[in-house]
Formats: C-alpha cells, sequence, structure tokens
C-alpha cells in the first residue's frame, strides 16, 4: 500500500502495531538473544517502522522530540499536533 | 536520556464520560500497585543489578511502563472531559474535584496520594526480581478488578491490554532472575 496516501490516523495505528511488535521483541530479545528467528523479525519490524515514521513525519509532523524526527515546514510543528490524549481514535 | 514520542502505544477510546469508573481506574496512576510504582521501581534498580541482561530488561520494561502511565492518564482524562459537577459529585468524586478540578494527581480511588514507600529497592537482585514478580502480579491483580469495575467496553477493551501486558513482563522478569541466579552460582570468590 501507499503510505503516502493513507489517512492520517490510519497511519498512526499502523505505526502503533508495528511499534508494539518492535517493543515485544526488544524485550523477548533481552532474554533470548541469540533467537535468530527473533532477530530476523525485530530488523524486519524495524525497516517497516522506519517507513511509516518518515510517511507520517512529512505529512503530521515530527513524531520524536530533540532531533529524532525533522520539521517538515516553515513553522515549528512539534507543539501545534495534536497531543495523544486529545485524539478521538 | 530519554526521548517523548508524541503517540500513545495503543489507541484509547471511551464510550463517554464516566467519572465514577475515573475514580476507579487511577489506581493504576498513582496507586500502590500503579504504572508509576512500576516505571519508578523499576527504572530506579538498574542501579544494583549484577548482569547487562537484568539491566537491559529493567530498562526496556520500566519505559514501556511510563507509556502504560500514559495510557491510564488518557482514560482518567477521557472519562472527566464532558463531565458535568453534578455527575462528578454524583459519582462521588467531588473530594477530589475540590482540591484538583480535572486535572490528574497521584492517587489512588480513596484519594490517598502516591508515595514512594510503594517502591522497594534491597540492592539484593535475587529479594529485587522478586518484589518485581509479585508487583506485576498485584498489578494484574488489580486491572482483573478494574475489568469487573468497568461498563464501558471500550475502557474494558484497553484495560484487557495493560493486563495483558503484565503478564508478559512477569514472564520476562522469571527469565532475568533465572539468569541472575545462574550468574551468582558461577561467581568466583577467592
Amino acid at each position: 500500500m501507499d503510505l503516502n496516501a493513507m489517512p492520517q490516523n490510519q497511519l498512526l495505528l499502523q505505526i502503533m502495531q508495528l511499534e508494539f511488535a518492535a517493543v515485544e521483541l526488544n524485550l523477548f530479545l533481552d532474554t533470548h538473544p541469540d533467537c535468530q528467528e527473533s532477530l530476523a523479525q525485530f530488523n524486519q519490524i524495524h525497516q517497516q517502522l522506519m517507513q511509516c515514521k518518515h510517511a507520517y513525519e512529512q505529512m503530521c509532523g515530527p513524531l520524536i522530540n530533540f532531533g529524532f524526527s525533522p520539521n517538515v515546514g516553515n513553522c515549528w510543528r512539534w507543539v501545534e499536533t495534536p497531543w495523544p490524549w486529545e485524539i478521538k481514535y | 536520556m530519554w526521548l517523548y514520542e508524541k503517540k500513545l502505544q495503543i489507541p484509547v477510546r471511551v464510550c463517554g464520560p464516566n467519572p465514577r469508573l475515573a475514580k476507579y481506574v487511577i489506581t493504576q496512576y498513582g496507586g500502590p500497585e500503579g504504572e508509576l510504582s512500576a516505571s519508578l521501581r523499576y527504572l530506579n534498580m538498574r542501579y544494583s543489578m549484577p548482569t547487562n541482561k537484568a539491566k537491559g530488561v529493567l530498562t526496556d520494561i520500566g519505559t514501556e511502563e511510563l507509556a502504560h502511565m500514559e495510557i491510564v492518564a488518557t482514560l482518567v482524562y477521557k472519562l472527566l472531559e464532558g463531565a458535568s459537577v453534578d455527575q462528578i459529585k454524583a459519582a462521588d468524586l467531588g473530594g477530589h474535584y475540590a482540591t484538583h478540578g480535572k486535572a490528574l494527581f497521584w492517587q489512588d480511588p480513596n484519594g490517598v496520594p502516591w508515595v514512594a514507600a510503594y517502591v522497594s529497592a534491597t540492592g539484593d537482585p535475587v529479594a529485587d526480581l522478586h518484589e518485581n514478580l509479585a508487583a506485576e502480579q498485584k498489578a494484574r491483580a488489580v486491572y482483573e478488578n478494574l475489568i469487573r469495575l468497568s461498563d464501558d467496553p471500550e475502557v474494558t477493551n484497553v484495560l484487557r491490554w495493560l493486563r495483558e501486558r503484565e503478564v508478559v513482563h512477569f514472564q520476562r522478569f522469571g527469565e532475568t532472575l533465572m539468569d541472575v541466579q545462574e550468574h551468582m552460582k558461577q561467581k568466583k570468590f577467592y
């Protein structure tokens, strides 16, 4: 699917799903550091997650503060995009 | 160093204003088995752990608990959003409203404020990891109590997900404990 054509909310949900999978694999790998299947899955999820985050940040503004996300456009978008607890999913 | 990601870990929806449920759910924000206690307990324990694996597990679970704290805060925020003062009084939340309005506060449903004594740290890695195993079980039990109290299916879905995370964390801490015990057994003293 073309990530740039996805509605904002759907892209955010996709990011949540991928990142949750990454968190879960991260915790599992903390105690199973040699599990090759999980290592492969982790890196695969990482790639997909970075693609989704890149598309989201181009469209909707930065996800992470302190220089880990770009600011696209000519105004500071970090403070303008909706705060997570206010979003109506 | 920590970074803030401007998103919740999972979507949080509520069916509508429900101050009574907010009053119950806030226990997982500032109650003894809540997410603040969990996060601070684990992040604080990292410094006295003997293995890199244990430091990693505590860092990562402690950080995930911060995200769960934000989920619980969002539940309370949304359950109070649009609630009238009459609804708040009827839900026996008038005492909270008098002091805090609709602000969140680190407290349990009875208004008992969060205290650092909810968190334990002995410096003994085996004792401390057992503390974490117990903490995850207690948090699971509290989520099950909340699920029984919930009359909002959207809130119940979020509570079920949070409950499931306690089970996964318990599993990871169990593996960490076995690894630490193995490490201590092998340690040579001269």
